[in-house]
């Protein structure tokens, strides 16, 4: 007779197995089972948030800098639906999060008792899987599916919703053979075919105005896929772009990376990709924010898509060559080739391709990323130029919140390695950056780590600070401070007629006061002057720290890619903001 | 059409839609049929039948066969996406207009009206190798299978005589010959 454990002793028992060394996590009624049972598994130890959202975004944090699956555990009802907003945000981004949550008894399922909600029901559009334990001796298989799932092909968030009997009833710890090892996602185990990357490499040697536009599928498919990359482009001699997602994958201040596509992308990395004729994009999705205008993207290019999610490709764009694989297994296969057949490829193409870096040097020379400086209030573009030089020299992990910060943040921090940046892209949810700094300080406890922040955003989760105190997390928020909701306030500027409804706080707190409230310390900095100094003393400083940099008040975030337009009209400043808005153009924001 | 001043940009060319039928075969668990479902509604996506029913009781398989419609580009995408869904085992899709495939469709009908009537009614529904379940004086209740389109017909033609309930079950398809699908 095998040995007979409690839900709660298998919950444990295969975080255990699965090597699990922190949960992230809030207690209540429906879950207190398995938080009796923590004090018995001295290896995982559990991160006490202070919301459920942020333990969520904490956990995937943790998960996109550590590249293992960040563990969420919360209660039912009031617990769970608090999580969604975090599953929804690991889901679009593809971050592989396994949440456990409470549920109440199995006999009092469906009859609204207290702390009850249709967990599965409300998770099931924003999680690969979940599922509702009604045997205990399920859960040890449901426990090592879920790890699975979540961490294998197009990664993402899981949910086990465990009734609290389920947690008291005894049960054997038993994990079947894999059923699901055929079809993980879906994405059939795909065995890289010798036809296809021949027929990549003869692409590559027909284009003469190529690029290579890569994405988070190459951070997701772990540090070897982005040195892959960099071999491959520095093989070719060819331009790369990057989504937001993608950056760090390639070196941000290397002469052959154009900079970010897409709406507040570069001029050179736009221009470049609408007049390309080859197109490879690596693990990347053509989202909207990329593609601009459909129907006039990149017109005459073919297209080669990479990607380990076969829904993915012609999703939103037709492509001439579709590759459903993983990043790294098809680049090593690519570059193998490459390298038998075309021995000096790249002295042999400069020819080929000398007129199309000719013309992206004359996109470049517009200098897309500048802006005009100030000696009397910090530009929010040189608070982040400034940090960047500050903290270029150790290996900084940045986080954001979500508006015109995380664009300049995306624009003017220059990414040298993957998983160094943590930003909230498919759902844009402000109240991300700092959680997810607790979590990224959790598996990097030694180095620097900044959340780059507005101060409407912060507010959002904010006191996730009492949880940066308790676990002596130093964790950095960087509030480029404009007292508006900026984002929304530059499009009311150019998009509806500078009516400016609701996005101007009227009371904010006092940041520094407020740092200290918690513990924290605080430090403002008003003028330019002083910036750096300030900078420094922040870095400086072993325990959180809430820098409120206090920036131009109506910057506006450039280039930026308006109205659906493609990707060749953008606006590069304020001189390009001429054009009247049409009514039916407002509608569609 | 105006510039529009928009970060989202609007569609201009629009794909010719098609009816096409979805058959997936599903592990029979709980809450499957909401999954399916729910990628449906979530992404927009259209149903104009659906048919359920586990087709393998030691296996637990069921077999659910949706009509709908849509692009080329929609239909394959609700194809992949049925396929990334964790019970999906696998996902078939064919054509209205295939000749190699049967499809069916069955419906109940009841008739009530004087004895005249009645008998118009049953002859309308002969051709359909409608099979009487139940016969009073007054009533009849007919089992018909059809395809979709002549169960329509027959409806409205039956309404003047007297149909006053109509059940229908969405449609089933299989193929033609000794072939089965295989993915
Ligand atoms: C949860 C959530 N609510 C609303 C929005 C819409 N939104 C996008 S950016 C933004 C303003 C952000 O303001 P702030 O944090 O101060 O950043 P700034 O743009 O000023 O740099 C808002 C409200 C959002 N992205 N997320
Ligand atoms: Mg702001």
């Amino acid at each position: 007779m095998p040995k007979l454990l409690s839900g709660a002793e298998i919950v444990f028992k295969s975080l255990e197995d699965q090597k699990v060394e922190y949960i992230f996590g809030y207690p209540g009624g429906a879950v207190l089972p398995i938080y009796d049972e923590l004090k018995n598994h001295k290896t995982i130890k559990h991160i006490l948030a202070r919301h459920e959202q942020g333990a969520g975004h904490a956990a995937e944090g943790y998960a996109r800098s550590s590249g293992k699956p960040g563990v969420l555990l919360v209660t039912s009802g009031p617990g769970a639906t608090n999580a969604v907003t975090a599953l929804t945000d690991a889901y679009m981004d593809s971050i592989p999060i396994v949440c456990i949550s409470g549920q109440v008894p199995t006999h009092l399922i469906g009859t609204d008792a207290f702390q009850e909600c249709d967990t599965t029901g409300i998770t099931r559009p924003c999680t690969k899987h979940n599922w509702l334990v009604k045997d205990v001796n399920d859960l040890a298989d449901i426990m090592n599916q879920a790890f699975r799932i979540a961490t294998t092909g197009r990664p993402g968030p899981v949910l086990v919703d465990i009734p609290k009997d389920i947690q008291f009833n005894k049960g054997v710890y038993k994990v079947s053979k894999n059923k699901l090892e055929k079809k993980l996602n879906g994405a059939l185990t795909h065995k890289i075919n010798l036809k296809e990357v021949d027929k990549f490499i003869e692409m590559i040697k027909k284009s003469s105005k190529p690029i290579f536009y890569s994405g988070g599928g190459v951070i997701n498919s772990g540090p070897k896929a982005s040195e892959l990359l960099r071999e491959l482009v520095s093989l070719t001699g060819f331009p790369i772009t990057s989504t937001l997602q993608g950056l760090g994958a390639y070196p941000g201040d290397d002469p052959q990376f154009l900079g970010m596509l897409g709406m507040h992308g570069t001029y050179e990395a736009n221009n470049a990709m609408h007049d390309c004729d080859l197109m490879i994009n690596v693990g990347a999705r053509f989202d909207d924010r990329i593609t601009g205008k459909i129907d006039e993207f990149s017109p005459k290019s073919k297209k080669i898509h990479i990607d380990i999610d076969p829904s993915s490709i012609g999703k939103n764009v037709k492509v001439d060559l579709a590759i459903t694989s993983d990043v790294t297994e098809l680049l090593q296969a690519v570059i193998k080739r490459f390298k038998e057949k075309n021995k000096n490829f790249i002295e042999s193409n400069k020819q080929k391709t000398a007129k199309w870096w000719t013309r992206i040097n004359e996109w470049r020379e517009k200098k897309s990323l500048n802006f005009i400086n100030s000696k009397e209030t910090i530009k929010p573009q040189h608070a982040v130029q400034r940090l960047y030089e500050l903290t270029k020299n150790q290996d900084t992990f940045i986080t954001t919140e979500v508006g015109q910060h995380q664009m300049w943040a995306a624009q003017h921090y220059k990414f040298n390695k993957p998983n160094r940046w943590m930003t909230s892209g498919g759902l844009g949810t402000m109240g991300y950056g700092l959680p997810a700094a607790i979590g990224v300080q959790i598996a990097h406890p030694k180095k620097l780590v900044v959340d780059i922040a507005g101060e409407a955003s912060i507010l959002m989760n904010i006191q996730e600070m009492s949880t940066a105190i308790q676990y002596r997390l130093p964790v950095k928020i960087f509030i480029l401070n404009n007292e508006y909701m900026g984002m929304v306030r530059q499009w009311q500027e150019l998009l509806h007629d500078k009516n400016y409804s609701e996005s101007y706080t009227e009371a904010l707190p006092d940041f520094v006061k407020l740092a200290e409230a918690y513990g924290a310390v605080g430090i403002r900095a008003k003028n330019p002057d002083e910036l750096d100094e300030k900078i420094k003393e922040m870095i400086k400083i072993d325990k959180p720290v809430i820098f409120d940099c206090v920036v131009d008040k109506v910057e506006n975030c450039y280039p930026m890619i308006p109205s659906g337009k493609p990707h060749n009209q953008m606006l590069l400043g304020p001189e390009d903001e001429k054009e009247e808005v049409s009514d039916e153009g407002k509608t569609l924001v | 059409m105006s510039k529009p001043k928009s970060a989202y940009s609007q569609p201009t060319k629009f794909g010719k839609e098609d009816h096409h039928i979805i058959v997936v075969w599903v592990d029979n668990e709980a809450g499957v049929l909401a999954r399916v479902i729910g990628l449906f509604s979530g992404r927009g996506y259209n149903i104009e039948s659906l048919a359920v029913a586990e087709i393998d009781k030691i296996k637990h398989l069921s077999r659910i066969t949706i009509v709908t419609k849509g692009t080329p580009e929609v239909i394959q995408q609700i194809k992949l996406q049925l396929g990334k869904l964790i019970p999906v085992h696998k996902v078939a899709d064919f054509s209205r207009n295939d000749p190699k495939i049967l499809f069916k469709e069955l419906a109940l009908l009841k008739v009530v009206g004087a004895t005249k009537k009645l008998d118009k009614a049953k002859k309308l529904c002969k051709k359909h190798d409608g099979l009487i379940l139940d016969k009073t004086k007054k009533s009849f209740v007919i089992q018909v299978t059809a395809l979709r389109r002549e169960i329509d017909k027959l409806v409205t033609i039956l309404k003047p005589l007297g149909l006053i309930s109509v059940s229908r079950t969405g449609a089933v398809a299989m193929t033609k010959g000794d072939e089965v699908f295989t993915q």
